[in-house]
């Protein structure tokens, strides 16, 4: 039963990946890929780790291919060129994927881990599942956890930067009048401005050419 | 199954994603295949925690996890950042970059 499992979730992982990699139509790719990130959480199930399962359907399958379905629904497709750069490109690439695959087996299947030959030690019922790895994350390790929080903080920061618009650069200047147009707006209302420093001789004066300034 | 299957099946898998970073052009499916190549690196992962009974290497996966996510929401940001200067979607043409 369990060799019947993991032949069907190696066929629909391995299906997948080719499905990402041929797939002219970068939609059906998004969708392979989420076929792929499916049957890898069988795999995982295999190997008893539930929550690391369970995280790969709910956050991998689930929200971040629905951030790629979006990005692919807003860009479009975008045609491929075939020009190549290197040539021959294009039959080398798959000779340098077996090569790296034969490298990797031979140099796993070849190492003195006999352990790789068993199905591992007989572990408890709770072996992967939340419970013990909240455990551990929250425990032994706590600084990585907060390290990978603080990644993600950034890394929102960084896509809110990236994905921006561009000021020209006569908006240079209003860029600043914006803001103290927002100042003088919401006056001392909203709690996230009461901080600043008021200007009562610019506030009523200035014209509200947000939005013009911004499109 | 012997752990040494699932290692097979994760190389085989980085391969693939290897194979499609050097063929495709569009940076989309540039990422998706960055994204094939971690997978098969979590499953890695996973395995040989499976092999040694420590679950030590599952909390590994959750933070290759995290650190897709961020790959992922920087990548497309670029992308949108692309989309939205009318430049080409092609890696080939987006070669101002480079040194």
């Amino acid at each position: 039963m369990e060799a019947v499992l993991f032949f069907i979730g190696a066929i629909g992982a391995i299906g997948g990946a080719i499905g990402v990699v041929v797939s002219r139509n970068p939609f059906y790719s998004v969708l392979a890929l989420i076929a792929h990130l499916f049957s890898l959480a069988v795999l995982f199930l295999l190997l008893t780790s539930a929550f690391v399962a369970a995280a790969q359907v709910v956050v991998y399958a689930g929200a971040v291919m629905v951030l790629y379905v979006f990005v692919v629904a807003y860009v479009g497709e975008g045609g491929e060129s075939a020009w190549e750069p290197i040539p021959g490109q294009r039959f080398l690439a798959p000779l340098l994927g077996v090569a790296l695959f034969v490298e990797l087996s031979v140099a796993v299947l070849s190492s003195a881990l006999k352990a790789l030959e068993t199905h591992g030690p007989s572990v408890g019922a709770g072996f992967g599942n939340p419970a013990a790895i909240g455990n551990l994350l929250l425990e032994k390790f706590l600084l990585p956890f907060e390290a990978t929080s603080i990644l993600l903080l950034i890394a929102a920061v960084g896509a809110i930067v990236l994905a921006n618009k561009q000021k020209s650069k006569e908006d240079a200047g209003s860029a600043a009048l914006t803001q103290r147009n927002r100042e003088a707006g919401d006056g001392g209302a909203s709690p996230g401005h009461s901080a600043a420093v008021p200007r009562p001789e610019e506030g009523p004066a200035a014209p509200a050419p947000t939005q013009g300034a911004r499109a | 199954m012997n752990i040494a299957w699932y290692i097979v099946l994760s190389s085989l898998l980085f391969a693939i994603g290897a194979v499609g970073i050097l063929v495709r052009r569009s940076p989309i499916v540039i990422l998706l295949c960055l994204e094939l190549m971690l997978n098969a690196g979590n499953l890695a992962l996973v395995a040989f925690s499976r092999e040694v009974g420590n679950q030590q290497g599952q909390i590994f996966a959750l933070v290759v996890m995290v650190v897709a996510a961020c790959e992922v929401v920087v990548g497309l940001g670029i992308l949108v950042a692309i989309f939205r200067r009318k430049l080409p979607m092609n890696v080939d043409d987006l070669r101002e970059l480079r040194g």
